[in-house]
């Protein structure tokens, strides 16, 4: 092999590698809400506005990275504080149709404005993300996540997940709580969007459609979400599989882009009827399942 | 101003007819069924199919279509919601699966059909109009609004005149009761999907032919705006659905005309916010829907 | 008087659930509160928790409207519940249960568990500590660690009634506690119930077991048709015609 293959093979392992680790804090952008019993599919907005708050930010100052991330972090947070507040107050399917309604109009929004080049979005953004940056990012959201389990706040989350009006009559004050999780998911999508758009020399209103969201929510469900880092097996899981697949695909004559939804639509559903609280969930299932068959091999 | 009216109300019969088929989902299952606007959407392939490579003419290979779309809704109860039933979380669950139905179903779309957009063939389409007033109405825009209304009066009566219709009512009053009083369920609950299969699949051929455009992402904007549609007119109540998607026909063609066509799918979500903030029942939904 | 209720009314539809209910718990007082089914009793909890709020009338803790007040609050000034249909959170584990419980009474230490400064430890541990200790006062202690849904009935009924005293409340609202219950975990229920309200804590007692109520209770309120039709001690009580009538006519 000469230097020249294992350089493509590096690239293209390369951002393999780094779409896992974006798909994951995605993912876990999802999560942050279901943990808390709220499905919440407004992440693509937030990750969209993270994005061009950040590559704007790039194109038209001479930021530092950190800032600029910062300010695709924070812009997205400080936008879920009014959406949260009076959508929260909604029940579980009103809730998902008011948050996908927001992030149709964040990307109707930016496909309007003239100063991103609406519908074609800002190109040539210098690529400053590299795989560190994204997993020093993966890394932190994991390890707040990490340390609100197990915490008076963790446990508040877990028993509004259960049941949001008992955990009420605890004194537990449930609003503020979902709203919290809200913004730390909004976070988390814009940091990704913000490292994406540093890493895809592209920001563009497409990108952050409704299908996008559909996707941060099947690797949260397929991983699993009764513990904090399911998603992030989900993401990687399904990052992976497609590009197995893709080689195995390509000589049966599969597109790739309608064989990765299609990969992703059946491991979800497989995932929803059999395996409902995901990958994670695999190994105890497994566990359970041949100790019932030795059980039964005793007996006999 | 006549012109702007006409319009609205052809596209608002095709929304009131979409919408319609996740109220009737809903009011059974206290679901909803996201996989909707892929059979929307195969719908119009299946119609394009039928007149392309079978040389159909259009008033066969329309109510084929439609029954076709029935069947698939039939398959869709049957593969992401039935075994789910009983489930505790069965409603989250059941949104996720339909989800990832459409995505399979997408998928299968894409691959079989390509990216591009298919037109129906010259001719299929007939093109003479007719004045009214000051407004033109083409023969299609009326034989769609026709063909619509006619389905929203069929639907109406098979729910209040056939026993089929009232088995529906009871198993969306009270699935306990009606299990208790002998209804089959199940049966019901499949019958409902192909109802609500036929109204989406019909709405998908009428898109299709009103825009003379079909392709596998064509459900993905309606979705959206029959969501809109059933928010405004309240969860589970058929008539809301009905009032609201000519609603929305209506509202979208005005902005277009004053305000300007980049805005037109804005305006859906804008409703549904505003709905959601000040009076999420929606203009006829039931009262109970915070949280305790 | 610690709770008061004056007047209270809420109305279903054209249903009248309650209907001018009122009477008073004192501070360490244990007052029953008994009728036929669908006479209000339940309905009554949930307006005092919080959990609906009341179409008329008042609801008072020392003083201090209380009825309109959204649930979390009416619970951190001191009022707790047990649930008729038992509400654990089922994928919990009995001491995590009760540690829910506990929410009002820990600090949040959340910024100190971020960054590892020692003291969130001792936090942690001290309310395991608590919550296990509530757990040896129904009995469940040793079987803290396991999934709230394995337990059997009446253990779930015990861990439930150690949750909601993990708040050290002022109040507890009991809803038919000893439900399903043989006689001797009743007994045992009687006596926690009586230590709980010699240490000052007030319990409002709905249940079913008549002779429960007559050995624990100080006061009874009889409820019929959303209505009080007898007020007094459990002496008074049994001799009152109307509620005799009352549980020979309705049951």
């Amino acid at each position: 092999m000469n230097g020249e293959s294992l350089r493509d093979l590096w690239l293209t392992y390369q951002s393999t590698v780094a779409f896992i680790g974006l798909n994951g804090l995605l993912a876990l952008s999802v999560y942050t809400t279901l943990s808390c019993g709220q499905l919440s599919l407004a992440q693509a907005g937030f990750m969209a506005l993270g994005s061009y708050a950040s590559a704007i930010l790039t194109l038209h100052t001479s930021a530092p990275f950190p800032v600029v991330l910062l300010a695709g972090t924070l812009v997205p947070a400080v936008v879920a504080i009014p959406l949260g507040l009076p959508v929260l107050r909604l029940k579980g399917v009103f809730l998902a149709i008011a948050t996908i309604g927001f992030g149709e109009v964040v990307r109707i929004f930016f496909v309007n404005l003239d100063f991103t080049n609406g519908a074609l979005g800002l190109v040539a953004i210098p690529q400053r993300t590299g795989l560190v940056a994204i997993y020093l990012a993966l890394a932190g959201a994991l390890f707040i996540l990490w340390r609100i389990r197990g915490s008076r706040a963790g446990y508040a989350l877990e028993a509004i997940r259960e049941d949001e009006p008992a955990a009420r009559t605890m004194g537990i004050h449930a609003s503020a709580y979902k709203l919290s999780m809200v913004v730390l998911g909004a976070g988390f999508a814009g940091l990704a969007g913000a490292l994406d758009a540093h890493f895809n020399f592209i920001v563009a209103p497409a990108n952050y459609s409704f299908g996008r969201v559909v996707d941060m929510l099947v690797y949260a469900v397929v991983g699993g979400t009764t513990v904090f880092y399911g998603p992030v097996v989900g993401a990687a899981f399904l990052t992976l599989l497609p590009e197995v697949l893709r080689e195995v695909g390509s000589r049966v004559g599969l597109q790739p882009g309608p064989l990765r939804l299609f990969v992703n639509g059946l491991v979800l559903l497989l995932v929803i009827l059999f395996l409902p609280n995901g990958i994670v969930s695999l190994p105890r299932r497994v566990r359970r399942w041949l100790e019932t068959r030795r059980a039964a091999a005793h007996a006999a | 101003m006549g012109q702007q009216i006409v319009n609205g109300l052809f596209l608002g019969s095709i929304y009131a007819l979409f919408a319609l088929g996740y109220t009737l989902v809903f009011g059974v299952l206290d679901i909803l069924n996201l996989a909707h606007q892929a059979v929307f959407m195969l719908c119009a392939y299946v119609a394009l199919a039928l007149v392309v490579h079978l040389h159909l003419p259009m008033p066969i290979a329309f109510p084929l279509a439609v029954v076709a779309g029935g069947l698939l809704g039939v398959v869709v109860d049957r593969l992401a919601f039935r075994p789910l039933r009983g489930r505790s979380d069965s409603n989250i669950s059941g949104l996720i699966s339909s989800i990832a139905l459409a995505t399979i179903l997408e998928a299968l779309a894409l691959q079989f059909f390509g990216p591009d957009v298919e037109r129906f063939p010259f001719g299929i389409v007939p093109d003479r109009s007719l004045r009214l007033g000051d407004a033109v109405i083409s023969e299609l825009q009326l034989v769609i609004i026709g063909i619509a209304v006619s389905m929203l009066a069929v639907l109406t009566w098979v729910l209040r005149r056939t026993t089929l219709g009232r088995r529906i009512r009871a198993v969306a009053e009270n699935p306990v009761a009606a299990r208790v009083l002998g209804v089959n369920v199940d049966r019901v609950i499949a019958s409902s999907f192909f109802v609500s299969s036929a109204l989406g699949g019909a709405a998908g051929v009428l898109f299709g032919l009103a825009f003379n455009s079909v392709s596998p992402d064509m459900g993905r904007t309606v979705e959206l705006k029959g969501l809109a549609v059933i928010i405004l007119g309240g969860m589970g109540s058929m008539p809301g659905a009905a009032i609201a998607g000519f609603a929305l026909g209506l509202l979208e063609v005005f902005t277009v005309a004053k305000i300007g066509s980049s805005y037109r799918d804005a305006v859906a979500f804008g409703v549904l916010f505003l709905v959601l903030v000040v009076r999420p029942r929606g203009l006829l939904g039931p009262a109970a829907l915070r949280e305790a | 008087m610690l709770l008061s209720l004056t007047d209270v009314r809420r109305t279903f539809g054209g249903l009248h659930a309650v209907d001018g209910v009122g009477f008073q718990v004192d501070t360490g007082e244990v007052h029953g509160l008994i009728g036929p089914n669908g006479a209000g009793k339940t309905t009554l909890l949930n307006l005092v928790s919080g959990l609906i709020r009341p179409t008329g009338g008042a609801i008072s803790l020392e003083g201090r409207r209380i009825e309109r007040l959204p649930s979390h609050r009416i619970a951190a000034l001191g009022i707790t519940r047990t649930y008729q249909n038992i509400r654990l959170f089922p994928a919990l584990s009995a001491a995590e249960n009760v540690l829910v419980g506990s929410h009002l009474r820990r600090v949040d230490p959340l910024w100190k568990r971020m960054i590892f400064v020692p003291g969130y430890r001792r936090e942690e541990a001290d309310a395991l500590q608590w919550a296990l200790s509530l757990l040896a006062r129904v009995g469940m202690e040793d079987r803290a660690a396991e999934r709230a849904s394995s337990l059997s009935y009446g253990e779930q009924r015990r861990v439930e009634i150690a949750r909601a005293l993990a708040s050290g409340p002022r109040v507890l609202l009991l809803d038919e506690p000893t439900a399903g219950m043989n006689p001797s975990e009743v007994a045992s229920i009687a006596a926690l119930i009586k230590e709980v309200a010699r240490s000052g804590q007030s319990v409002l007692l709905v249940e079913h077991n008549v002779k429960l109520v007559m050995d624990v209770c100080d006061r009874i309120t009889v409820l019929n048709f959303g209505k009080v039709i007898a007020d007094g001690t459990p002496g008074e009580v049994a001799g009152d015609r109307a509620v005799i009538a009352a549980y020979l006519g309705g049951e």
